[in-house]
């Protein structure tokens, strides 16, 4: 390994340290770390120290005005948990994750094992459905945001072509619905909005996982007598267990965490009713100024996505196995 | 009887799949539509939405967006945040992933579990201390800030999905070039490079759309409206409280969605591929 320095003659010092460096190169040992080095040290300095930070502050009384670290204990912990708003909060953000996540587990499946068939104009379909993944969130959003506006909303005007909504109709005296306006159905738009934005990913993810489905091993249970139902509960389900987990885990950490949905639909409305720990921490920590209970809000996200993060490695792990 | 139940499930195929692409793409086409309204037929509720009314379509919304809005001054900082990311992505993922493919020997497949747990740590959980980091370093309200914390999510994502395609070249090519008498870094440069450069592409494409997707930063960072970029300036500078501004709103969207979306439409399966740990091998 001697490098292509093929010159005749003695060496210059110049050369003699270029060598030497190439040759410290060389030595797996030292080029491993050396090439992680600059990665790592990003990562420590801007995911782990602001991790640290963001724990401290929890435990301070900082604020936006006054950025002086003074230890108060629990105490941020203890007021937030008193505080209504931040309950409704927390509650929603887990029904919202739910709630989504379990809408997208039966959509995406059924959905998937729509696409293993071949049909004309799959492309098509496969890039309608993909769409509101690949839009950046706070954009299709706004496109939901005016889907279910107030006045103009054409989702009323269907019902209302419908005479489902209006004077004298199912769904009330109305002429709208008032999506974002009313608090039951402005959880359901985000729900939907969610379940939505999801749903392409967990179908990608589930698809692929389908297809991985050696065709010998649905042949088999065939010619076995195994009918739809039995070939998809005892076959296909346990073989796509681990892929399905991945699929629904990911989508739950992206609704868990989100605060885009929530920000630009409702902006936690009506009276606070759909905020989330996302768009709470953000309107304490950010626009209210409160740095130490905002952290404290965005904290409680932490264990949950320790938990997540815990079930992906289990899962890593078995699909090494098999 | 067998016919029928041929017809039958080809008919179930197609009333599945078509219900599901009209939910999809249901908001981006009232959004299409909406961007070539005229506003005395949009602003009345008794129209058909999704007709043209009197007057046929008109552009008007869309050079308006372009003329009198700061879309253009968005697109050109989200176009510049995505572009320096990127950069900085490579800079930093690429030797990483080849260390952790080529150099660590079994403590390298745990920390490439570890970067990757990483990409799951949500700008939620840390724009409140990073808006202290961003405003102690000066960069507040500036795009140089996002350029900063961006990589946060592109570095770790990136460093795994290439440490898979670094493992999938055999290495007898560059062990070859190392007889050949190159320095490794030499052999890397000429025989793993060239052959890594779909992975490399891949990260480029999904660096540059993750970024452009990027949300909580950019909404807490950054509030002066000529350093904003799309995903924030669009809906915070936009949407105004009691100006209807619909048409051009929509237009913003769909000029943005839709290229983006036929591009990750070609890479989607390295993304999962990705995304499932291996769990499922394209």
């Amino acid at each position: 390994m001697a490098g292509q320095v093929t010159r005749a003659g003695p060496l210059t010092l110049g050369d003699r340290i270029a060598l030497q460096f190439r040759y410290l190169l060389d030595r797996e040992a030292l080029l491993g770390p050396l090439l992680l080095l600059p990665a790592v040290v990003y990562i420590v300095a801007l995911v782990g120290f602001p991790f640290v930070l963001a724990l401290a502050y929890s435990l301070s009384d900082v604020t936006a005005g006054d950025q002086s670290l003074d230890f108060v204990g629990f105490r941020n912990f203890t007021d937030i948990v008193h505080d209504p708003i931040f309950r409704r909060a927390l509650r929603n953000t887990f029904v919202f994750a739910f709630a989504s996540q379990a809408l997208v587990l039966v959509l995406a499946n059924v959905l998937a094992l729509a696409l293993m068939a071949e049909f004309r104009g799959k492309w098509l379909v496969r890039l309608l459905v993909l769409l509101p993944w690949a839009t950046p969130a706070a954009l299709s959003t706004i496109a939901w945001l005016w889907l279910l506006d107030s006045v103009f909303s054409p989702i009323d005007w269907l019902f209302r072509q419908a005479h489902l909504l209006g004077p004298g109709t199912p769904l009330g005296p109305n002429n709208n619905m008032y999506w974002l306006g009313r608090p039951e159905l402005a959880m359901l738009s985000v729900i939907v909005v969610h379940a939505w934005r999801i749903l392409p990913l967990a179908t990608v993810i589930v698809l692929a996982g389908l297809t991985s489905i050696p065709q010998d091993i649905k042949d088999a249970a065939a010619v076995d007598g195994a009918g739809f139902w039995r070939l998809f509960l005892q076959i296909i389900t346990p073989l796509m267990f681990p892929v399905v987990a991945v699929a629904v885990l990911f989508g739950f950490i992206f609704t868990f965490t989100d605060l885009a949905v929530v920000y630009v639909l409702t902006r936690g409305g009506p009276i606070n009713n759909t905020q989330v720990l996302g768009s709470w921490a953000f309107i304490k920590g950010i626009q209210g100024g409160d740095l130490a209970q905002g952290a404290a809000v965005a904290l409680f996200l932490f264990p949950v996505l320790l938990g997540v993060a815990v079930l992906m490695l289990r899962l890593a792990r078995r699909a090494e196995v098999t | 009887m067998n016919a029928a139940r041929y017809w039958g499930s080809r008919a179930s195929v197609y009333g599945v799949v078509s219900l599901f692409a009209l939910f999809s793409a249901f908001p981006f086409f009232w959004g299409l539509v909406t961007m070539f309204k005229r506003s005395q037929d949009l602003y009345n509720p008794r129209n058909n939405p999704f007709a043209f009314g009197a007057g046929g379509p008109t552009l008007e919304h869309v050079q308006l967006l372009f003329q009198e809005t700061k879309f253009v001054t968005f697109a050109v900082n989200s176009l510049f945040v995505g572009a320096v990311v990127v950069g900085i992505t490579l800079a930093l993922a690429l030797p990483a992933a080849y260390s952790l493919a080529r150099l660590a020997g079994r403590w390298g497949e745990g920390l490439g579990i570890t970067i990757f747990l990483v990409y799951l740590v949500p700008p939620t959980l840390l724009f409140i201390p990073l808006s202290r980091v961003v405003a102690d370093l000066g960069l507040q309200d500036s795009r140089w800030s996002l350029v900063l914390v961006y990589p946060t999510f592109t570095v770790p994502f990136c460093t795994w999905l290439l440490m898979g395609f670094l493992k999938s070249i055999p290495r007898d090519i560059e062990e070859q070039a190392l007889i050949d008498g190159y320095s490794r870094v030499g052999a890397v440069v000429r025989t793993v490079l060239p052959l890594a450069l779909p992975g490399i592409l891949t990260v480029v494409i999904f660096s540059f759309t993750l970024t452009l997707h990027e949300f909580v930063y950019a909404l807490a960072f950054v509030s002066t409206s000529s350093e904003k970029t799309i995903s924030v300036g669009v809906p915070t500078e936009l949407v105004r409280g009691d100006v209807l501004f619909w048409q051009s709103l929509m237009a913003a969207a769909m000029i943005v969605a839709i290229p983006v979306a036929l591009v990750y439409n070609l890479f989607l399966d390295r993304f999962v591929a990705g995304l499932t740990l291996g769990a499922v091998k394209g």
